[in-house]
Order: C-alpha cells, then structure tokens, then sequence
C-alpha cells in the first residue's frame, strides 16, 4: 500500500468521535498476543504522547494556533489513551518495563539500519547499545525481585546480554549534545527518524519516573532513579539531532507526516486484527490531521509543504528482530563514548564526563547491584539445566 | 467471553520459537562477559536501606484520652497496648476490603449466570460477604470503646493493603475465570482465619474481654474457609471433567 501525503484526505476532524468504550477497550494479552503487537502498542503510545506535549507548548507559543491545536490536540489525547489502555493489568511495571526496552532495542535498530544519513546511524547504534544493556539490569531485576523471566514478555525476539554497561552511560550534558540535521538538505526519512526516537524515549524516562517510586525494593527504586537520568540523557540526545531552526509550524507538520508514517508502519505489520483495525482508523484520523495543517502552513508560513514533506511515505518501519544487527554493533562499538557531539574510543572519554559519574557513582552503583553474575537463562537463572539443554 | 482454561497460542514459553530461543540462549551464553563483580551486592545495598529504614508508620496517639483508653491501658499493663490496636486496625482494615473483594467476585459470577456460573450458589458468596461487613462493624465499635481511631489506618492495616493489591488485581479484572477468583478468596480466607486466632491469642495474652467477642468470627472464619474451599475445589473439577458444569 502507498499513502499520498498530499492527495488522500483521510478522516475529517470533525468526524474524529470516541465513547470510552472504544477508548478503555479489551486489552491484548500478555500471554498470546505477539510481542511485536505490544512493541507496536508502547511505539505509539510515545509518538502521542510527544503529540499531546508538542501541542501543548506549540499553543503556550502561538496565540493564532491555539484553537486547530485544540482540536487536533483532544483527539491525540484520546487516540494515545486508546493505545495506552491496550496494555493489560496483568503486566506488572517490570514486566512493562522490559517491553519498554524491547522497543527501543527492536525500533532503534531497525532506524539505525534504514537512516540515511551516516552520522545519525551512528547516533543511533550509540544509543541503541545504551538500552541493549538496560534490558539486562532490568531482566536481572524482573528474575531477581519477581522470581520472573523476561522472556515470557520479549518471546526470543530480543537478546539479553550486557551492552555498553549503564555505569558507563552517564555523561556531562555537553556530551549529550550531537549534530542535528539540516532542515533545507535532510531525506524526510531522516526527519521521521529522529521525531520517532526522540518520541519513543521521552515516554520511556516519563515512564520510569511515574513508576520507579511505587516500588518498595530498594535497589528497584534506585535503579530505575539510575536508567530514567540515562534515558534524559537520551532525550537531550534525541532532542539535539532535529534541527532547531525548524519553525514552529514546520514541525508540527513534521510530527503529524511522523504520525501517518508510524500508523501507517503499524498497520502493515499488524498480527491482531484487532489491533490493526485500530491503526487503520488512526492512519485516517491522523491524514486528517496533516490535511488541516498543511492548510495553516500554506496560511501562515506562505511556503508549499512539498517543500518539508515527500509526496509519498517511506518504506515502513519493520518491526521484527535485529539481533543480528545488534549482536554486530554491540562486538563493533560497545567501547565507543562520546565526547561534545563525537564519537571516540573509550580511552578518549573526556575528563567531564568522567568526573560527573565518578561522583554519582560513590555510593555505589545500582545497574551493578542489581546484576552482578547474572546470566539470562529460559525459565530464570534459577532454573540451572537450562542453558545446557539448549 | 468463555474463561475457564483453553489450550491456545500462549507464546511466552521457548518451544513457540525453537530456533530464536535457541539462538537467544546461545547468545547469552557466549556473549555474556565473564564478570568479577561482587554476586552479594544486590543483599549488600538492601541490607544497608534495611538498616536506615525507619517504619512504615505509627499507630496514632487517640485524640482524646477518655476512660476507654486509660482502662485499656491499666488492663495491658506490662504490654504495649498499640500492639493490639495496629492488629485491630489491620483486622478493620482487612475485613472492610474483603467485603469488596467479595463485592467484585459475586459481581463477576452474576454476569456469568447464564454460562461458567450456571447453577454457582452466588448466595453463598453473599452470605460471606454479609459476615465480613458484619466483623467490620464489630471491630470498628471495639475500637472506638477503647477510645482509639477507627479510621485511621495502622501500619499493619497499610500492609493488608498492599498485600491484597494482588488480589483485587486478579478479581477485578474481568479476564480471569471463577476459579482463579475463588482462589483468591481461598487466600484471603485462609489469611483470615490465622489472623483471627492471633488476634484471639495476643486479646488473651493482654487480658483484654473482647477475646470471647472474637471467637464469634473466628467460628464464622471457618465456616466461610470451608465454603470457599468446597466452591474452589468444586469450580476446578468441573473444569476438568468434560461437559457439565458441576458446583
């Protein structure tokens, strides 16, 4: 299927309507849905919700947008609500916590594969590697405090082994900070990219910093305190890569092009029929969108949108494994660093940066505690017979 | 929506994906560094919050010391009677959420009259929940006699509560079958019964009258553990056995 930008309507505003029936509706299940259908789930769950936070600030910003990002903005709230709420309550936060990780370990990869630009393939493999390893400390804590297997929610799909290790993530901010790209010369793909990551880790520190305090074990608490400041870092990385002199009509149009590019990337990948007849519904919705704000922009800006956007949309994001992908990166670069918006060897991490972290780490490291000696085996590390059947 | 136990496309083992879990498991195995780091460290940190820890709270000080209180106080002599109000307060506390425990279970088997609960004796579930609301009732006068707060919430009652998030999860979600509810309320029960007796002893052990009071529930307890276990007990083999429903 290809999707016009341009010339398909999609669903008028007006007649984008919800009852919470359709909006608290049944939930997949953890147990025989397809883990790509929940890395799906929590993707858009994140494209939304930067929606919902873009449109807010836009009209903090904008005394003539303020009535179309009203509108559009009510029916986002309510479309993310819808995704959000597809996630069943017998996931505990942990559980979640890891499908989490395998979005960004999955999703990331998948970009950094497909991005054409070759500086911001590495950005992403850098980062991608940062939450490969996350998805170890969180399966050690998962086995360790819950007596769970992560894999029950990733379905050998997504490795668990050590990657750049968390205690080594954490940067001065200026080492955070990368290159963005050229708003007049940059692929469209290019730009859908960096609005996806960016929108996938925001939700991702948003998450743990709601959840990290409801739990009681200690070292639960502090790790998640530890892998939210690293997944700000990932914002502040993300958020760094998009050009800042992107007006601000232009990236609203931007966002909603990213919308139609995501939806449409769900829809064709889709197991659940279910699932898909909601990614169908909001391809349409979120045309309608992007039909209202191209007119703003040819309003207000006087500018073609053929000049932000292609006529056509990319090839969809695929949404299956990349632990080949990950497994090569991880043997290649695991000892990268960076410094200011460089990539360097490990040797060459800049005093800054090794200083801020020598500090938060005196008292002890909780990526490491929790961790220590832990090998993923089906069934939990408790179960010893495992890894030598297999 | 039929509840009770299918086989179907559950993916969460290894043998759904042979050959990536294979892989996965390779993987993990090869590409695991070897690591020097301390296996003791994640007891370490716990045992250092464990010894800074203060309490989760405190029983309340009454907020007026009226004759109740200080009778309370000369019968408990030689113990500390806000042991036995944190224990009435986590009695209160977990009868008053077991009223809507069962509240949640018989609302669930109502809507299931016509096909998993055919013939289930909801009225049994009632009565049961009648004798909670009742124990509620009970405690709450017994507490407010000795001049302490009823509705304050005492450390133990916080931690019934946190110990029964699980249960409400199972009960109220409206996925999970009869008979993964009725072992939630063969949990509570069996909670309950112990909780009584202990309430009975520690009443006993402090002098205090109400021990006879209790011993009332405590035989209501049983009864209710009885039922709960039958109806659990009943619920599963009619799931086991081929065609009729049985209760």
């Amino acid at each position: 299927m290809t999707v016009n930008l341009f010339d398909t309507r999609g669903t008028p505003l007006e007649r984008q309507r919800f009852t919470w029936k359709e909006i608290s509706q049944q939930p997949i299940s953890k147990l025989d849905d397809d883990a790509f259908t929940r890395v799906r789930i929590i993707l858009m769950n994140g494209i939304e919700q930067q929606a919902n936070r873009f449109q807010h600030l836009a009209s903090q910003m904008s005394a003539e947008l303020r009535k179309p990002l009203a509108l559009v903005r009510r029916t986002e709230h309510h479309q993310q609500t819808t995704i959000n709420w597809l996630l069943s309550g017998d996931h505990s936060p942990i559980e979640t916590t890891i499908a989490y990780e395998q979005v960004a370990i999955e999703v990331t990869a998948a970009v950094a594969q497909n991005e054409p630009d070759p500086y911001l393939a590495q950005v992403y493999r850098f980062g991608l590697l940062e939450d490969f390893d996350h998805m170890y400390r969180y399966s050690a804590l998962l086995d360790r405090v819950e007596g769970k297997d992560a894999n029950n929610i990733l379905q050998s799909y997504t490795d668990v082994i050590p990657g750049r290790p968390t205690i080594d993530e954490h940067r001065h901010p200026h080492d955070d900070l990368r290159n963005h790209y050229d708003r007049a010369s940059a692929d469209p793909l290019t730009k859908m990219h960096a609005y996806t990551i960016m929108s996938a880790e925001y939700q991702t520190r948003d998450y743990y910093m709601n959840i990290g305090p409801t739990f009681a074990d200690p070292v639960a608490r502090a790790l998640y305190a530890e892998i939210a400041s690293i997944e700000e870092q990932h914002v502040t990385q993300y958020g760094s890569i998009i050009d800042p002199h992107e007006t601000l009509l232009e990236k609203w149009l931007l966002m909603e092009a990213n919308e139609v590019y995501n939806y449409y990337s769900c829809m064709e990948s889709e197991t659940n029929p279910r699932i898909k007849a909601i990614w169908e519904r909001f391809l349409d919705y979120e045309l309608g969108h992007l039909q209202l704000v191209t007119e703003l922009f040819k309003q207000y800006e006087r500018r073609d949108p053929a000049e932000i956007l292609p006529q056509t949309l990319p090839d969809p994001i695929p949404f299956e494994s990349q632990r080949e992908f990950v497994r090569e990166t991880l043997t290649r670069e695991v000892n990268l660093r960076a410094s200011g918006a460089d990539f360097v060897d490990i040797e060459e991490e800049p005093e800054a940066s090794l200083e801020y972290r020598r500090h938060l780490h005196s008292e002890g490291a909780p990526s490491e505690a929790i961790a220590a000696g832990y090998l993923w085996q089906p069934g939990t590390e408790l179960n010893r017979d495992a890894i030598r059947a297999a | 929506m039929e509840k009770n136990t299918r086989m179907g496309t559950n993916r969460t083992g290894v043998d759904m994906a042979p050959m990536l879990s294979k892989e996965m498991a390779r993987g993990a195995r090869e590409l695991t560094p070897a690591q020097q780091a301390d296996p003791t460290a994640y007891d370490s940190m716990v045992q250092e919050h464990v010894r800074e820890a203060g309490p989760l709270g405190t029983v309340p000080v009454p907020g007026t010391v009226r004759g109740a209180l200080k009778s309370l106080l000369d019968k408990a002599t030689g113990h500390n009677p806000e042991v036995f109000i944190n224990k009435l307060g986590e009695r209160l506390a977990y009868e008053r959420s077991g009223v809507r425990f069962y509240e949640a279970a018989i609302r669930k088997f109502e809507a299931l009259r016509d096909t998993e609960a055919a013939g289930f004796p909801i009225d049994e579930l009632r009565h049961i929940r009648n004798d909670e609301e009742a124990h509620f009732m009970m405690l709450k006068e017994v507490i407010a006699g000795m001049g302490a707060d009823p509705t304050a919430q005492t450390p133990d009652a916080d931690v019934a509560g946190v110990a029964g998030m699980g249960i409400g999860k199972v009960l109220h979600d409206p996925r999970t079958s009869m008979a993964q509810c009725l072992e939630m309320l063969l949990m509570l029960e069996l909670a309950d019964n112990d909780e009584w007796q202990m309430l009975i002893t520690l009443a006993e052990d402090m002098g205090m009258d109400e021990a006879a009071r209790f011993g009332d529930a405590l035989q209501e307890e049983e009864e209710h553990l009885a039922t709960v276990r039958r109806l659990y007990k009943d619920s599963l083999i009619a799931q086991a056995s081929k065609g009729a429903v049985r209760h």
